[in-house]
């Protein structure tokens, strides 16, 4: 008895906030001192001073950016587009799936099935090397297309699951007084559905920044292959990964903390 | 009134639920105008047969009229005859995210297609006759119970519909608040409204119904004039019931 109460103030102490910062910091101390000894045990030599160019130059014209904040901006842009198109594509899947249409539930299973239980990279391939020639689409469009493909797939669920949750009273209520099918989704699932929605969709947007890297493989210009045109003109891997990777960090931090306040404003209200 | 064509009429309806039969050839018919309490147990049919009213469950048999059109599987007919019929329901199911006045104003102006300020002023008005003009601006959440119902009442009635459906108004709420509920139901009655109300608010019966039906086991088991049903029940199963909710 005492032992499970003591594991649970732990638990709890464990998850409070200062404790959780701190066991953060302590890991990922540990990473880089690991890094950092596996490096010098091969001997690398560590030139970080040579990053900041990459980021910002001043010289007699004033500022100019460096490629590292251009990759990001083309990372943002891509995400940003592919992230809207996600969101079409995954509301009209799960409203297939929710509506009465037969074909239309079949349709949005087999587009599901076939997207969860491909690897995002074969999708890319797909769209590239398949869809390109025969839709005269270039790397952007279709870096763009598969990823909002993709994760449109994800979203329906997400969707789907939203629209679920609100009561059915609702519809009744909703139907009662006669709303098309239409207006009620409009006016009255949505609207509630976006509470439950904000979380994983919030996760979904650190998603796709995420595994927008995967374009790099097609040369499109983004974050990542930023990073990889540095390295092959200067070898700095480590520096530069590390960059990268504390850049995508920040980013997704940034959306995380937009979206838990978002969040707090959404269940102030009813 | 009893010469004039039913503005509801049931023929031969059935119902199941995958293999169970909620329905069994229900028979039924409301004039304009007449205020209809339907009783008996949980689980006879009741909500179940009101609901095939305004479709919110659909019928496998026999044919639905209201209003002069019957309800099929055209979907724009279901809708012309949800907004000549109000539905109430035990659990209110207000809208959450909507201040009361947009409650109220949603309907008007989205199906109604009225503008903006003539679908406030018709709420106003019917938050005046709930009684409860003051709380347009709140939500839902912020409200009793009876007034909650309330609000729903007035939702149903900005619609402005011929008939009115009543799913146990009052089965959901705490004691002191089914009277002012039923005050208001009461003077919707007298309005001349048709009503259909499911209830077993016994005392509400015998003030407002023109017709007392008793169902059990998803059939209709006895349709008489209040003061025959109450004080002389045909059915002996209406007689069990009617002892049995007089008791409490
Ligand atoms: N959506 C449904 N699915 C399956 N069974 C249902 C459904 N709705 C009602 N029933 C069943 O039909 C019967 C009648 O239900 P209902 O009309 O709600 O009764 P009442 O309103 O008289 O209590 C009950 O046995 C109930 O379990
Ligand atoms: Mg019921």
């Amino acid at each position: 008895m005492a032992g499970v109460a003591l594991r649970k103030r732990v638990m709890r102490g464990l998850s409070s906030r200062p404790a959780s910062i701190a066991i953060y910091l302590f890991v990922m101390w540990g990473l880089i001192e690991l890094a950092l000894t596996g490096a010098e045990a091969m001997g690398y030599n560590w030139q970080w001073y040579r990053i900041p160019k990459y980021f910002l130059t001043s010289d007699a014209d004033g500022i100019t950016l460096g490629e590292i904040p251009w990759g990001l901006a083309g990372t943002i842009t891509l995400s940003t587009l592919a992230f809207g198109l996600a969101l079409a594509i995954g509301l009209l899947v799960a409203l297939l799936r929710l509506s009465d249409l037969i074909v239309g539930r079949a349709v949005a299973r087999g587009f599901l099935e076939i997207v969860r239980n491909m690897p995002l990279l074969v999708l890319l391939y797909v769209f590239y090397y398949v869809f390109g020639p025969i839709f005269g689409l270039d790397r952007y469009a279709a870096s763009v297309l598969c990823l909002a493909v993709f994760h449109g797939a994800l979203i329906s669920e997400i969707f789907r699951g939203g629209i679920n949750a609100v009561a059915r009273g609702q519809w009744e209520a909703a139907k009662s007084i006669g709303m098309t099918t239409a207006q009620i989704y409009r006016y009255i699932i949505l609207p509630q559905s976006i509470k439950f929605m904000l979380p994983p969709m919030t996760g979904e947007v650190v998603n796709m920044i995420k595994s927008s890297a995967i374009v790099s493989v097609i040369a499109v210009v983004e974050l990542t292959t930023v990073g990889r045109n540095i390295i092959s003109d200067t070898y700095l891997s480590f520096e530069i990964w590390f960059t990268i990777a504390a850049v995508y960090m920040a980013v997704t931090l940034v959306i995380s903390s937009l979206a838990s306040y978002l969040e707090r404003r959404y269940t102030v209200r009813e | 009134m009893s010469d004039s064509k039913p503005i509801i009429e049931l023929r031969h309806v059935d119902k199941s639920f995958g293999p169970f039969q909620a329905l069994t050839d229900i028979n039924f018919s409301v004039r304009p105008g007449e205020r209809v309490v339907v009783c008996g147990p949980s689980g006879s049919g009741k909500s179940t047969m009101i609901r095939c009213i305004n479709q919110l469950e659909t019928h496998d048999a026999g044919s639905i009229t209201v209003d002069g059109i019957e309800l099929g599987d055209d979907t724009s007919d279901i809708r012309a005859v949800r907004q000549e019929v109000g539905m109430v329901f035990q659990q209110f199911n207000l809208f959450p995210h909507l201040t009361v006045l947009e409650n109220l104003t949603i309907g008007p102006i989205r199906v109604r297609k009225m503008g903006k300020a003539a679908a406030e002023a018709l709420a106003r008005n019917y938050l005046e006759r709930v009684h409860i003009p003051e709380q347009a601006d709140k939500y839902p959440s912020q409200l009793s119970g009876g007034q909650q119902q309330r609000v729903a009442i007035a939702r149903s009635l900005c619609m402005e519909p011929r008939i009115m459906l009543f799913d146990e108004p009052t089965s959901a709420l705490d004691p002191e608040m089914i009277g002012e509920v039923l005050e208001v139901m009461v003077e919707l009655a007298n309005t001349g409204m048709t009503m259909v109300c499911v209830t077993h608010e016994m005392g509400f019966a015998r003030r407002v119904a023109d017709t007392m039906v008793f169902m059990e086991g998803g059939r209709i088991v006895e349709v008489a004039p209040p003061e025959e049903f109450f004080t002389n029940p045909k059915s002996n199963r209406a007689r069990m019931f009617l002892d049995q909710i007089l008791e409490h």
